[in-house]
C-alpha cells in the first residue's frame, strides 16, 4: 500500500517579516517526504484558512515572532473551523512566552515549539500525530 | 633561499609533522559560516602590501579605521535600539537610557508602522506597540520626542518602506520644537533592497521605492545635511541566515546600487555618498567578524574611488553601526546571552565600529526588560572603561590569521559581485529570488550543522538543563490597552485637523508620484511633499495609501 503523503501548509500570519524559521521548517519537512506549501509573508487568518482548504492540508504550521500570537492563533483556528477544517493538526512556533504557550495549547493547539527546537523533533511529532489520526480514522 | 628561510622552513616542517601526529579533538574546524580554517597562519598565508591594503587610520583604503584618532578621540556611540507600546512609553525609555549614559537614540517601530499602516487599520490588530513603538502621525512623533533636545541628540530610526514619511514626521517635529533641520543629526535606515532580500517590511515595488530613496538623498543634501540618509544594512541579511561573506557582499552590492541610482537621478556622487552609512551584525565567530568589518571598509573605499570616481575622501569611508547577533541568543539558560553579547561587542570594537547596540539577554523570550537593557548597556561601558581595548587603533592588524581572513572575505565578496552582475544587478537578482535563496540555503545548512552536533550551542545541543519550570527571568509584556489608546488618539486627530488641508497635501503627494522622471533635487521631491503632509496632520497610513495606489504593492517572489 502506498503511504499517503502528509500535506502541510506553513504560514506566516500578520505583518511580521521574520521568515527564517518558517522557511527552514518548510524545507526540512519537505526533505522528510511531506508535501509542503509555504504561503509567503503577511497573510491574514482568512487567507491562511482559505489556502488550507484549497490545498486540502492535514497540518497547518504557523510561525509568529511579532508578539501578536494571542490574537492570531485563535483567529486562524476560528477561520479554519468556519471552513470545515477544524480537523487539521495545528502547530506553531516563534517568540512566545511559556505562559502564553500553555494558554494556547490548552485552547486547542496540538503543539507549540519554542526557540532552539530541533526541526527533526517537529517533523517526528507531526508524523507520529498523523499516524495516530490515520489509525483512528481507519478503525472507525 | 637564505639561511634564515631554510631554518624557518625546516622548523615549520617539524611543526607540521608534530601537528599531524598529535591528537585532535573531534570537531569541525570551520568558521560559524562554514569556511575551513587552518590550524596555524603564517607569513605564507597572507599576500599583503601594507601601504596599499592597510594604509593608516583615516586614510585610504581605511582598512585600519575611518578616523585618524579612532577611540582615542571619541569612543563609539552607545546606541541601544528601543521602542515599544505607545509614544509616551518609549519616550520614557529614551529618557531612562539617556539618564544612564547612553549617547544616542535608536527607535524601534511596531510592525504596522514598519508596513505603513495606521494603528487603527484592520491589518494592525494585535500588533500595535508589540515589537516597537506605534507612530501614526506627527502628533505621535511629538510625544515620542517630548522633552528631548532634538538639536543635541542624534536619533536613528529603523524603518524602510515608509522611511521617507517617518523622516518627514521627524523633520516637522524638529520644526515645531524650533530646531532648524540643518541641526538635526541622525539616521534613517531607508534600505529597501535588504527588505526585499531579508527583513521583509516593504511598501511599494523596487523602482518607485528607489526613486523615493534618491529623493531623500537629494532633499537631505540641501536641507538636512547632517542626516545619514541610508543605513545600508547587512544585519538583517545575516540574521536571516546568511554567511559572513554573503552579509558582506550583498550589503555592499546594495550600497553600490544606491550610489548608481543617486548618480542616475542627477546627483553628484560626492554630494550624497558621505551621508551613506552602514549597519552590520556582529556574530559569534570572533575573528571572522573582525575581518569582515575590516574587509568592508577596504572594499567600499576601493569601489567608491576607483569605480564611482568619488573624489571626496568622506565618500570613500565606510562608517558603520553594529548590533550583536540576535540569532545567537538562546531561550535556554538566558543569562548566558550576556556572555555571548560581550564577545560579539568586543569583536565590533576591535573591528572599529562607530556605534554599537548590545542585545539584552531576554530577547528570545520577549522585548527586553529595563534591567536586561541596563546590563546590555553596562556591557559596553565595561568594554569602554575597564578593558583598555579602545586605547590602540586596529590592534589586530598584522595578525597573519586576521589578515588572511580579511583577504579571504574580500575575495569571497568579489565572487558574489560578479555573480550579481551576471544576473543583471541586485534588483533583478532580488526580484528573481536568487539572493533570498542563497540566504535560505545557508540558514538550512547551519540548522543541519547544529542538529547534527557539528556546531555546538551551549544550553541547546550541549550542556542542557531541565528548564521545564519556565524561564528564570522576568518577561516584559505589552499592555493591550496601548492599541485602544492609539485608536482614540487617531480618532481625536482625525476630528480635530483641517480636512481641506489634509486633502490638498495628499493630492500634492499624488501629483509628485505621477512625475516619472523626477530628478532628486527637483520640486517634485517626495520627501518635500511628505514634510508638508506631516504638518497638515496627514497620517502615515493615509500617505502610504497614496503611494500604494500610485505605485502598486510589492509581491515577494516564490523561493520555495
Amino acid at each position: 500500500m502506498v503511504e499517503t503523503k502528509i500535506r502541510v501548509l506553513v504560514a506566516k500570519p500578520g505583518l511580521d517579516g521574520h521568515d527564517r524559521g518558517a522557511k527552514t521548517v518548510a524545507s526540512v519537512l519537505r526533505d522528510r517526504g511531506m508535501e509542503v506549501v509555504y504561503t509567503g509573508l503577511h497573510q491574514t487568518p482568512e487567507m491562511i484558512a482559505e489556502a488550507a482548504m484549497q490545498e486540502d492540508v492535514d497540518v497547518v504550521g504557523l510561525s509568529i515572532l511579532s508578539g501578536a500570537h494571542m490574537e492570531l492563533f485563535p483567529r486562524v483556528r476560528d477561520e479554519l473551523v468556519k471552513r470545515g477544517m477544524g480537523h487539521v493538526l495545528l502547530v506553531g512556533g516563534g517568540i512566545i512566552p511559556s505562559d502564553d504557550m500553555r494558554k494556547l495549547e490548552s485552547a486547542g493547539f496540538a503543539k507549540l515549539f519554542g526557540p532552539g527546537t530541533r526541526t527533526d523533533d517537529i517533523g517526528a511529532y507531526i508524523e507520529a500525530e498523523m499516524a495516530k489520526r490515520r489509525a483512528r480514522n481507519a478503525a472507525s | 633561499m637564505s639561511l634564515q628561510d631554510v631554518i624557518r622552513t625546516d622548523a615549520e616542517a617539524r611543526w607540521r609533522r608534530a601537528f599531524e601526529q598529535g591528537e585532535k579533538r573531534d570537531a569541525e574546524f570551520t568558521t560559524v559560516s562554514g569556511a575551513r580554517l587552518e590550524p596555524l597562519y603564517g607569513p605564507d598565508d597572507v599576500a599583503l602590501d601594507p601601504e596599499q591594503d592597510l594604509g593608516h587610520p583615516g586614510q585610504f583604503p581605511f582598512t585600519r579605521g575611518v578616523h585618524p584618532t579612532m577611540y582615542r578621540g571619541r569612543l563609539w556611540t552607545m546606541r541601544q535600539f528601543a521602542g515599544f507600546g505607545s509614544a509616551r512609553q518609549t519616550n520614557e525609555r529614551f529618557k531612562y537610557l539617556l539618564a544612564h549614559g547612553q549617547t544616542g537614540l535608536s527607535t524601534a517601530f511596531d510592525f504596522p508602522t514598519l508596513m505603513g499602516y495606521d494603528s487603527d487599520h484592520e491589518r494592525s490588530r494585535g500588533e500595535v506597540g508589540q515589537v516597537g513603538v506605534a507612530i501614526s502621525s506627527l502628533r505621535d512623533m511629538e510625544t515620542l520626542m517630548e522633552g528631548i533636545p532634538m538639536a543635541e541628540v542624534s536619533t536613528s530610526m529603523t524603518i524602510n518602506g515608509p522611511a521617507p514619511i517617518l523622516l518627514a514626521f521627524y523633520i516637522a517635529c524638529g520644526e515645531r520644537q524650533g530646531v532648524d533641520p540643518r541641526k538635526l543629526r541622525g539616521t534613517v535606515q531607508n534600505d529597501i533592497l535588504k527588505e526585499y532580500q531579508a527583513q521583509h517590511a516593504w511598501l511599494v515595488p523596487a523602482e518607485p521605492a528607489l526613486r523615493m530613496i534618491t529623493d531623500v538623498m537629494g532633499y537631505c543634501a540641501q536641507k538636512v545635511p547632517q542626516w545619514n540618509t541610508i543605513s545600508i544594512s547587512g544585519y538583517h541579511i545575516r540574521e536571516a541566515g546568511s554567511t559572513a561573506a554573503q552579509e558582506l557582499a550583498f550589503t555592499l552590492a546594495n550600497g553600490m546600487e544606491y550610489v548608481r541610482r543617486g548618480v542616475a537621478a542627477g546627483l553628484d556622487v560626492d554630494a550624497f555618498a558621505p551621508r551613506l552609512s552602514f549597519f552590520f551584525d556582529s556574530h559569534i565567530d570572533f575573528f571572522e567578524e573582525i575581518a569582515k568589518f575590516r574587509a568592508a571598509r577596504r572594499i567600499w573605499a576601493r569601489k567608491m574611488r576607483d569605480q564611482f570616481g568619488a573624489k571626496d575622501p568622506r565618500s570613500w569611508m565606510l562608517r558603520f553601526h553594529t548590533q550583536t547577533a540576535g540569532v545567537t541568543l538562546t531561550a535556554q539558560q538566558p543569562e548566558n546571552n550576556i556572555v555571548r553579547t560581550a564577545y560579539e561587542a568586543l569583536a565590533a570594537v576591535l573591528g572599529g565600529t562607530q556605534s554599537l547596540h548590545t542585545n539584552s539577554m531576554d530577547e528570545t523570550l520577549s522585548l527586553p526588560t529595563e534591567k536586561a537593557v541596563k546590563i546590555a548597556l553596562r556591557t559596553q561601558q565595561i568594554l569602554a572603561e575597564e578593558t583598555e581595548v579602545a586605547h590602540v587603533i586596529d590592534p589586530l592588524a598584522g595578525s597573519y590569521f586576521v589578515e588572511a581572513q580579511t583577504n579571504r572575505l574580500e575575495q569571497d565578496a568579489e565572487r558574489y559581485f560578479q555573480e550579481i552582475d551576471r544576473r543583471g544587478g541586485v534588483v533583478p537578482a532580488t526580484e528573481q529570488g536568487w539572493i533570498q535563496r542563497e540566504i535560505h540555503r545557508s540558514a538550512v545548512a547551519y540548522q543541519r550543522a547544529t542538529e547534527q552536533g557539528r556546531k555546538q550551542i551551549v544550553g541547546v545541543n550541549c550542556f542542557q538543563e531541565d528548564e521545564s519550570g519556565g524561564p528564570p527571568i522576568e518577561i516584559h509584556r505589552i499592555d493591550p490597552a496601548v492599541e485602544r489608546e492609539q485608536h482614540a488618539r487617531l480618532a481625536a486627530l482625525r476630528r480635530q485637523r483641517d480636512a481641506g488641508r489634509v486633502k490638498r497635501a495628499l493630492d500634492d503627494v499624488r501629483d509628485a508620484c505621477a512625475v516619472r522622471s523626477s530628478t532628486a533635487s527637483g520640486d517634485c521631491n517626495l520627501l518635500q511633499r511628505f514634510v508638508a503632509a506631516a504638518h497638515a496632520d496627514c497620517t502615515l497610513g493615509e500617505i502610504a495609501d497614496v503611494l500604494r495606489q500610485a505605485f502598486g504593492e510589492y509581491h515577494e517572489p516564490k523561493i520555495l
